[in-house]
C-alpha cells in the first residue's frame, strides 16, 4: 500500500485515485461553485430589494441578466454544490474509511468521474460569457421556454447549460456505481449489514435513489436537446409534441433528487448526534426502513409539482395522498432522532448545534410543504414566494447546515487539526439567526401574494408597496449578514491550518471506524485493515467503565443473541487492538 | 503512472466478485435511461393512432435480420466466456471477435436502413415518430459500438492471458444491448 517513489504534485493531488484526494477535490470544487452561487443571490436581491440600482461588485441587474442569475443561483446550488459535496464528497472521504477499506473499489472510475464533473463545471461557467450570457429558463427548464432560443433568448446560453447538467448526471452515476458497489463488497470482516454507520447506508441509498430516478431524464435531456440544436418536436405540441412531458420526466427525477440530498445530510446529523448524546442511536433498524419507505414513496409523488399544469383532477387527487404519506416515515425520521437525544448527556459542541439546527429549521420546511401538497392550497401558493421560502427551509438545512455539521464534524480527521469551537459557535448563531429571518419575511411575502420570477416589483402596482418593499429589505439584509458571517468559517479554517497542534485520532472518543486511522490518514488508510466486532453506536453500554466501544476492538458483541451480560473484555481508553 | 489495485477491489463481502456487482450496476442505470425513452414512446403511441402509419415504412425485414444477428453475437460471447473459464486464450478471443463481426453487421445494416429512410423522406423531423425511431435506436447503436470497442480492448488483454473475468463482464454487457434491442425492434418495426 505504500508507494515506492515520491509522488509528484501532480500525480499526488491532481491525477490522484486516491479516494480522500478525490473527496477533497469535489469538497473544493463544491465550494469554488457554491461562491459563484452565493454571489449570484447576492446580485438578484439586491435588485429586488433596492431595484434598479446599481450592484456593488457586478452594476445594473438587465431583466435578461436576472432571468439567467436566478437560474444558475438554483441550478449550481442543488447540482454543483449539494450533490457533490454531500454525496460525492463525504461519500468518497467517509465510506472506505467507515468501512474500514484502503479505497474505492474501482479508483479509477472514481478519478474519471471527478474529471468528468470538473468539465460539467467548467461548461456551465463557460456558458456566463458566451453572447446573450447564461440560460435563463429557471432550473426546471420546462419547454417551450427551453426549447426555443426565440423565447429564451440564449441561443447559446441553454444547450450549454443541458451538456453541463447532463454531463454532471454522468458524473454522478459513476461516482454512484462506486460507492454502491463499495459499500457491498469492501467492507471490513465482521461488518454485517446492521453494522454499518447510517451515513453510508444514506448516502449508498441516495445513490441509489439518483440512478433510479435519474435516467429518464437523460434520455429526456437528448430529446430537449434535439429540440434546441436539431429542430426535433418531442416537446413542441404545434410539431405532434408535447410539453407537458418534459415536466413529468424532469419531476420523476426532481422529486427523489430533494431525497438524494436529503439522505446523506441526515446520516451525518444521525452520527454527531448518538456521538454527542453519548447514547446508542435509538432505532437503527427504523430509520433504515423508514428511508427505504421514502425512498420507494419518493417515486410516485413527482405530479405534486404540476397541479396547475392542466393534469387531471383525479390524478392530481392520487399525489396529494402519496404526497401527504412520505411525510410519515420523514416524520417518523424526526421522532428517533429526538429520542436519540432524550436521556443522553448532550454536548453543545459545534458539530451538534448544527446537527440540532438541522432538525429545528428542516421540520419547518416540511411542515410548509403540507400546504403547496394538498392540490387546494397549492393552486393559490404555486409559484409564490412560499414556494420559495419552502423549498429554502428544506434545501438550506440540508445543503449549508449538513455541510457545516459535517465539515467540523469529520474537520479533525480529514486535515488533521482542531478547528476553534468559539468561532465555530460565533459562525453558527451568524449564520442560523439571519438564515430565518431571510425567508420569513418570504413566507409572509408568498402569502400575500408575491409571485416568483420577477425582475422588478415596481411594475406591479398590487406588489410596490412601502409594506412589501420592508419585508424585501429585510431579506436582503439578512442575506448580506449570512453571507458577511461566513467569513468567520475561512477565517477558523486559515487559521487552524496554519497551526501548528495536531488533531488526536479519535477527539470525540466516537466508535465508528475512521477514527482508529491517524488524523489525517495516509495513503492507503491503515497500515493493517481493521476488523468489526460490533455496530457502531455502542456509546455507554452498563458492562463497561468507558462511555464509548470501538467497533474495531476484540471482544464481545452485545448485539449477539449468544451475549452475556457482565464486565467481560473492557480495557479502558486504550483499545488492544494492535492495528492502532 | 503508476496504479496499484487497493485492497477495496479484490474484496467481496457479498461473495458476488466486484466486477459483475458494477456491471449489474451499469445494467440498472441503463435500464432506467432506455426504459424512460420506451415509456415515452408509449404513452405516445397510445394517444396518436396516426403513428402507426408511419410505422408502415420501417423495415421489418432488415430489422429482423439484425435481431437474428444480434441474439448470434450474444451465443459467441457466451462461448467466449466458457473459452476463458478454462483459459482457452486462443479460443476466447476467436469468439471475441465473431462477437465483434456480429456488430459490425448490426451496425452495416442499421447503416443501410437510416440510408433508404433518409432518402424516402423519413427523416428525423419528418413527424415525433421517426424523430423517436432515431433517438432510440441511435442510442442503442451508440451502445452497440460501445460494446465493440470495449470488446476490441479485451480481446488485446485476453490475448496475453491478462484479466480473463472481463470476458464475463462484458458478455452481461452484451446481453444487456441484445434485451433493449429485443424490445426496440417489436415497438418500432412490427406494431402497425
Amino acid at each position: 500500500m505504500s508507494h515506492a517513489h515520491e509522488m509528484s504534485f501532480w500525480e499526488k493531488y491532481v491525477f490522484s485515485t486516491d479516494h480522500k484526494v478525490i473527496g477533497l477535490q469535489y469538497m473544493f470544487t463544491g465550494i469554488f461553485m457554491a461562491i459563484i452561487g452565493g454571489f449570484f443571490v447576492y446580485v438578484f436581491r439586491m435588485q429586488l430589494a433596492f431595484p434598479g440600482i446599481s450592484v456593488p461588485g457586478y452594476g445594473e441587474v438587465t431583466p435578461l441578466a436576472y432571468n439567467s442569475l436566478v437560474t444558475n443561483h438554483g441550478t449550481i446550488m442543488i447540482f454543483w454544490f449539494a450533490m457533490p459535496v454531500l454525496i460525492a464528497a463525504f461519500g468518497n472521504l467517509l465510506i472506505p474509511l467507515m468501512i474500514g477499506c484502503d479505497d474505492m473499489v474501482f479508483p479509477r472510475i472514481n478519478r474519471l468521474s471527478y474529471q468528468i464533473f470538473l468539465l460539467s463545471a467548467i461548461v456551465l461557467i463557460a456558458s456566463f460569457f458566451v453572447p446573450n450570457g447564461g440560460f435563463g429558463g429557471a432550473w426546471t427548464a420546462y419547454p417551450p421556454l427551453s426549447a426555443n432560443a426565440a423565447y429564451n433568448a440564449t441561443p447559446l446560453g441553454a444547450p450549454m447549460w443541458l451538456i453541463a447538467v447532463a454531463l454532471e448526471f454522468v458524473a454522478f452515476l459513476l461516482g454512484g456505481i462506486n460507492f454502491i458497489t463499495t459499500l457491498m463488497n469492501a467492507r471490513a470482516p465482521g461488518m454485517t449489514m446492521y453494522k454499518i454507520p447510517i451515513v453510508c447506508w444514506m448516502i449508498v441509498i441516495a445513490s441509489i435513489l439518483f440512478m433510479l430516478s435519474v435516467g429518464p431524464l437523460i434520455a429526456g435531456a437528448v430529446m430537449l436537446l434535439f429540440d434546441q440544436t436539431l429542430g426535433t418536436s418531442f416537446y413542441n405540441a404545434a410539431g405532434g409534441g408535447d410539453p407537458l412531458l418534459w415536466q413529468h420526466l424532469f419531476w420523476f427525477f426532481g422529486h427523489p433528487e430533494v431525497y438524494v440530498v436529503l439522505l446523506p445530510s441526515l446520516g451525518i446529523v444521525a452520527d454527531i448526534m448518538a456521538v454527542f448524546s453519548r447514547k446508542k442511536l435509538f432505532g437503527y433498524k427504523t430509520i433504515l426502513y423508514s428511508v427505504f419507505a421514502t425512498g420507494i414513496l419518493s417515486f410516485v409523488v413527482w405530479a405534486h409539482h404540476q397541479f396547475i399544469a392542466g393534469i387531471d383532477p383525479r390524478m392530481a387527487n392520487l399525489f396529494v395522498i402519496t404526497t401527504l404519506l412520505i411525510s410519515v416515515p420523514i416524520a417518523e425520521l424526526c421522532f428517533v432522532y429526538i429520542a436519540t437525544l432524550y436521556g443522553g448527556s448532550i454536548t453543545f459542541s459545534t458539530p451538534m448545534l448544527w446537527a440540532l439546527s438541522f432538525l429545528v429549521e428542516f421540520l419547518i420546511g416540511g411542515v410548509t410543504g403540507i400546504f403547496l401538497g394538498a392540490s387546494g392550497a397549492d393552486v393559490y401558493f404555486h409559484d409564490t414566494y412560499f414556494v420559495v421560502a419552502h423549498f429554502h427551509y428544506t434545501f438550506v438545512p440540508i445543503a449549508i447546515i449538513g455541510f457545516y455539521a459535517g465539515i467540523t464534524f469529520w474537520f479533525p480527521k480529514i486535515f488533521g487539526k482542531m478547528l476553534s469551537d468559539r468561532l465555530g459557535r460565533i459562525h453558527f448563531w451568524g449564520t442560523i439567526i439571519p438564515f430565518n429571518f431571510i425567508f420569513i419575511p418570504l413566507f409572509i411575502l408568498g402569502t400575500a401574494g408575491q409571485h416568483r420570477r420577477i425582475w422588478n416589483y415596481e411594475h406591479f402596482r398590487d406588489l410596490a408597496s412601502p409594506e412589501f418593499y420592508n419585508l424585501r429589505v429585510i431579506a436582503t439584509v439578512s442575506l448580506l449578514i449570512m453571507i458577511s458571517f461566513q467569513f468567520v468559517f475561512v477565517f477558523n479554517f486559515i487559521k487552524t491550518m496554519r497551526s501548528k497542534k495536531k488533531a488526536p485520532k479519535n477527539p470525540w472518543n466516537s466508535n465508528t471506524l475512521e477514527w482508529t486511522a491517524d488524523s489525517p490518514p495516509p495513503h492507503g488508510n491503515w497500515p493493517v485493515l481493521p476488523t468489526c466486532y460490533r455496530g457502531p453506536y455502542e456509546y455507554n453500554h452498563p458492562d463497561r467503565e468507558s462511555d464509548f466501544w470501538p467497533q474495531n476492538e476484540p471482544g464481545p458483541d452485545p448485539a449477539d443473541p449468544d451475549y452475556k451480560s457482565g464486565p467481560a473484555t473492557d480495557s479502558g481508553f486504550q483499545s488492544t487492538n494492535p492495528n492502532l | 503512472m503508476s496504479f496499484q489495485v487497493p485492497i477495496a477491489t479484490n474484496r467481496s463481502s457479498t461473495g458476488i466478485p466486484t466486477s459483475r456487482l458494477g456491471v449489474w450496476w451499469v445494467l440498472a442505470s441503463e435500464i432506467v435511461i432506455f426504459g424512460g425513452l420506451i415509456m415515452c414512446y408509449l404513452m405516445f403511441r397510445l394517444h396518436h393512432e396516426s403513428w402507426s402509419f408511419e410505422a408502415e415504412h420501417t423495415n421489418p425485414w432488415a430489422g429482423g435480420f439484425n435481431t437474428f444477428v444480434l441474439l448470434t453475437s450474444s451465443l459467441f460471447v457466451v462461448l467466449a466466456h466458457q473459452a476463458a473459464e478454462v483459459k482457452d486464450t486462443v479460443k476466447s478471443v476467436r469468439y471475441i471477435w465473431y462477437t465483434i463481426f456480429g456488430g459490425f453487421v448490426f451496425m452495416a445494416v442499421k447503416a443501410y436502413e437510416y440510408t433508404t429512410e433518409i432518402m424516402h423522406g423519413y427523416t428525423m423531423f419528418k413527424s415525433v415518430f421517426w424523430s423517436f425511431y432515431y433517438t432510440a435506436t441511435g442510442i442503442h447503436g451508440f451502445h452497440v459500438m460501445a460494446g465493440m470497442f470495449i470488446m476490441w480492448m479485451i480481446s488485446r488483454d485476453v490475448k496475453k492471458g491478462k484479466n480473463l473475468h472481463r470476458v464475463e463482464v462484458i458478455g452481461i454487457y452484451w446481453h444487456f444491448v441484445d434485451v433493449v434491442w429485443i424490445f426496440l425492434f417489436p415497438l418500432l418495426y412490427i406494431a402497425k
